[in-house]
C-alpha cells in the first residue's frame, strides 16, 4: 500500500511536468500547425539562464522569473525570426527547422556552458512529509511543482476565455483570414502564441530541474514524453494534453515500480501510445473531423 | 537514376510550355540514353561503380571507412525518401528499424559456422521488412503529426529490448559482432586494380557500397514503375486515389515495408562496419539525423539522399578539425559540429525549401522554361 501511495504520488508529479510541457507544445500546434522539437532546448537554456544566476549570488526566486522571462523573449524571438519564414510551407520543413534549432540551441549552451552535470537547487525541501510516522513520496518541492503547473493552467484558460488578447488569440489561432479581416493582428498573435509557449516550456524545464541536476541533453527524455502526451491526448485539446501529461506519467511510475524497473519505461509508453492511436487515430480529446475535400 | 519526383514542372498555363517539352527533347539528347529506364538505371549503376572503385582506391584507409559510414547512412535514408517523399509519411523511427538489421546481422555472425554474409543481409532485411509490416498496419491510419509520435515513440522504445533481454542481446554493453573477413580473391583482385594492400576496412568499404548500389538500383526501377506512381497517386491526393480502385491502407503498409527493408540492409552494413550493435547506436538522435539528410538533399530524390547523407558524414568531421585549427580545445570544437549542423538545416530550410536537388532542378526548369518562351516570342 505504502509502495502504490508513493509511486502514484510521484507519478502525479512526473505527470504534471509532462502535461506542462504538452501544453506548450500544443499552443504551438493550435495557432501556427508547427510541432515544436526545438522547446526542450529553448527551456533548457533558460535553466541555465536561472543557473547562471543563482551561481552569481542571485535569490532563486529572482532567477527564477528572470528565466520565464527570457523564455518569452526567446520565444518570440525565434518565431519571428525564424519560424516567420517557414509558416503556411511544407509541413516538414518546419519539422527539420524546428529540429535545426533543437540541435544547434543545445550545442551552442554546451559550448558556453560546457557538457558536464551541474546541480540545480530546489527551492523546497526534497524530504518527505511524514504521515502517522511513515514518510511519503511527497515533498514540498514536489507540492510546489504541481500547484505551479495547476496555477500556470488557471492563468491560461482566465487568459484565453477572459480577456481581449485571448479572444484574438483564439481567433488568429481558429481561422487566419477572418480574424485578419476583423482586425485582428494576427502576426503579433503567433509571436504572442510562442512566447507563451515558451514561457510554459520554460516553467517545465525549471520544475523538473529543481533538486536534480542539469546538463545540455537533460531536457530530451522530457521532449519524447511530452510530445508523446500531447499525440495521447489529441494535439489540439490543451485538455488532452493535460490528461495525455498526467496518464503517461503515472502509467509510467506503475511500469517503473511493478513491471521491471526503468528499462522498460520508454517500450511502456510506445505500447501505451499505440494502443490509444490504433483506437482513435487523433488522439484521445480528438474532435470528430469533417472529412477533407 | 535519381529522378524520383514529378514536381517541379515547368509551370503550367504558360502557352509556351506546352511546345517546350518537343523542342528541348531535340536539343537533350545529343548522349544518346537507352530507351528502357531499366537499361538506363543499369548504365548509371555501371558508372556509379566505377566511380565507387576509383574514389575507394585513390584515398586513404581512415576515408575508406567513413565512405563505409556513409553507405550504410545512405541505404537507410534512401528507403526513407521514399517513404516520406513519395508515399508522404513521415517517419522518426527509422532509427530503430535499424537497429531490428543489426541486431539480427549480429546474432546471426555469432553463430558457430556463420551464413554467408549475402544470406545474413536477406535475413536480415526479411526480419525488418516483418517489423517494418507490423508498424506500417498501425501507422497507415495516421497522419502527420500522429504518425510522427507514433514513431518516435517507436524510435525512443524499440531499443530498450536489447536492454530487456540482457542474455541475448548483450543490454546496454551491446552485442560485438565479429565482422566477416575479406575472402581471398578480394585481396587478388585489389592488386589487380590497384596494387593497394586489401585491408578489412577496406573491404568491409566495398561490402557497403555494393549494398548501396543494389539499395539504390531496385529503388529507383520500383518508383518508376506502376507501384511508385501508385504511391504518388496517394501522397497527393488520397481521395481521388481511394476513388480510382486503390487501396490506401494496402499501399502505405508496402511502402513501409521497402523502406523498413532498406533501413534493415542499412542496419546490416552498420552493423559489420562499427562491430557493435548497441542500444546507444539507435538513439533518437539518428532517426532524427536520417529524416534531416533527406529534406536537407531534397525529399524524394535518392541523389537527395546521398547528398543528405555524405554532409552528415563529413560536415561534422570538417567543422571539428576547422574549429581545433581556430584554437577552440577539444570539447569546444566537439560542440561546434552540432551547431554548425543545426544552423545549416535552419538555414537551409529558409533559402532552398526544396533541398539541394531539388532547388538545383526548379532553377534548371525555369532556366529551361524562360528560354522556350524567349524562343517562342522570338518566332
Amino acid at each position: 500500500m505504502q509502495q502504490f501511495i508513493d509511486t502514484t504520488l510521484s507519478g502525479l508529479a512526473q505527470g504534471m511536468v509532462f502535461a506542462a510541457f504538452a501544453l506548450a507544445l500544443v499552443l504551438i500546434w493550435r495557432s501556427t500547425r508547427i510541432v515544436n522539437f526545438a522547446q526542450g532546448s529553448m527551456a533548457m537554456a533558460t535553466t541555465f539562464v536561472a543557473l547562471a544566476l543563482v551561481h552569481a549570488g542571485w535569490n532563486y526566486w529572482l532567477a527564477f522569473v528572470v528565466a520565464l522571462v527570457s523564455g518569452f523573449v526567446l520565444g518570440a524571438v525565434v518565431e519571428r525570426v525564424i519560424i516567420r519564414r517557414v509558416e503556411g510551407g511544407p509541413e516538414l520543413n518546419a519539422v527539420i527547422v524546428t529540429l535545426g534549432l533543437f540541435v544547434a540551441i543545445q550545442a551552442a549552451v554546451a559550448i558556453i556552458a560546457g557538457s558536464s552535470f551541474q546541480s540545480f537547487p530546489a527551492p523546497f525541501g526534497l524530504r518527505g512529509f511524514t504521515i502517522g510516522g511513515n514518510t511519503i513520496a511527497l515533498t514540498p518541492n514536489r507540492v510546489f511543482v504541481i500547484v505551479a503547473v495547476l496555477v500556470t493552467m488557471g492563468l491560461l484558460v482566465a487568459l484565453f476565455r477572459f480577456t481581449r488578447v485571448g479572444l484574438a488569440m483564439r481567433a488568429a489561432a481558429f481561422g487566419q483570414e477572418v480574424a485578419r479581416l476583423l482586425g485582428v493582428r494576427v502576426g503579433r498573435m503567433l509571436t504572442l502564441g510562442w512566447a507563451l509557449a515558451a514561457v510554459v516550456g520554460s516553467l517545465a524545464g525549471l520544475l523538473i530541474a529543481g533538486g536534480s541536476f542539469v546538463y545540455p541533453a537533460y531536457m530530451d527524455s522530457l521532449i519524447v514524453f511530452g510530445f508523446v502526451a500531447a499525440v495521447l491526448g489529441g494535439l489540439d485539446s490543451p485538455i488532452g494534453a493535460v490528461v495525455g501529461g498526467l496518464v503517461l506519467g503515472l502509467a509510467l511510475a506503475y511500469v517503473s515500480a511493478y513491471f521491471g524497473g526503468s528499462s522498460v519505461v520508454n517500450l511502456a509508453a510506445l505500447v501505451i501510445l499505440v494502443v490509444v492511436l490504433l483506437v482513435r487515430p487523433g488522439g484521445l480529446f480528438a474532435s470528430t473531423q469533417a472529412r477533407r475535400a | 537514376m535519381s529522378d524520383l519526383q514529378t514536381q517541379g514542372q515547368p509551370p503550367a498555363g504558360n502557352p509556351a510550355t506546352a511546345a517546350a517539352p518537343a523542342s528541348t527533347s531535340s536539343r537533350t539528347s545529343r548522349i544518346p540514353l537507352p530507351e528502357s529506364t531499366l537499361l538506363r538505371h543499369l548504365l548509371a549503376v555501371l558508372v556509379c561503380a566505377v566511380a565507387a572503385v576509383v574514389l575507394l582506391e585513390i584515398t586513404d584507409p581512415f576515408r575508406n571507412s567513413q565512405l563505409a559510414t556513409l553507405s550504410y547512412y545512405a541505404i537507410a535514408a534512401g528507403g526513407l525518401t521514399v517513404l516520406t517523399g513519395l508515399n508522404g509519411q513521415i517517419s522518426l523511427g527509422h532509427g530503430a528499424l535499424m537497429a531490428v538489421g543489426a541486431y539480427t546481422t549480429g546474432l546471426f555472425l555469432s553463430a558457430d559456422e556463420p551464413l554467408p554474409l549475402p544470406l545474413i543481409f536477406l535475413a536480415a532485411v526479411v526480419v525488418t521488412s516483418l517489423v517494418g509490416a507490423l508498424v506500417g498496419a498501425a501507422a497507415s491510419r495516421l497522419h502527420g503529426p500522429y504518425l510522427a509520435g507514433a514513431t518516435l515513440a517507436l524510435a525512443v522504445g524499440l531499443p530498450g529490448l536489447a536492454l530487456k533481454f540482457k542474455e541475448t542481446l548483450g543490454g546496454d554493453q551491446g552485442l560485438r559482432v565479429r565482422a566477416p573477413r575479406a575472402p581471398d580473391w578480394f585481396g587478388e583482385a585489389i592488386k589487380a586494380v590497384s596494387g593497394n594492400p586489401a585491408s578489412a576496412t577496406k573491404w568491409l568499404a566495398y561490402v557497403g557500397a555494393i549494398a548501396l548500389l543494389i539499395t539504390y538500383f531496385l529503388l529507383a526501377n520500383l518508383v518508376r514503375s506502376r507501384i511508385g506512381r501508385t504511391w504518388r497517386a496517394v501522397r497527393d491526393n488520397d481521395v481521388a486515389a481511394e476513388l480510382a480502385g486503390i487501396r490506401l491502407g494496402s499501399w502505405r503498409v508496402l511502402a513501409f515495408v521497402v523502406s523498413a527493408a532498406c533501413a534493415g540492409l542499412g542496419g546490416a552494413v552498420l552493423a559489420i562496419v562499427v562491430r557493435l550493435a548497441a542500444p546507444s547506436a539507435f538513439t533518437l538522435v539518428l532517426s532524427l539525423a536520417l529524416l534531416t539528410a533527406i529534406v536537407l538533399g531534397g525529399l524524394g530524390s535518392l541523389l537527395g539522399a546521398l547528398i543528405g547523407s555524405a554532409l552528415l558524414v563529413f560536415l561534422p568531421q570538417l567543422t571539428t578539425d576547422l574549429g581545433s585549427a581556430a584554437g577552440l580545445d577539444g570539447t569546444e570544437a566537439a560542440q561546434l559540429a552540432p551547431f554548425v549542423y543545426g544552423v545549416v538545416l535552419v538555414v537551409a530550410m529558409i533559402f532552398a525549401p526544396a533541398g539541394f536537388v531539388g532547388t538545383i532542378r526548379l532553377r534548371w526548369l525555369a532556366r529551361r522554361a524562360k528560354r522556350a518562351i524567349a524562343r517562342e516570342s522570338g518566332r
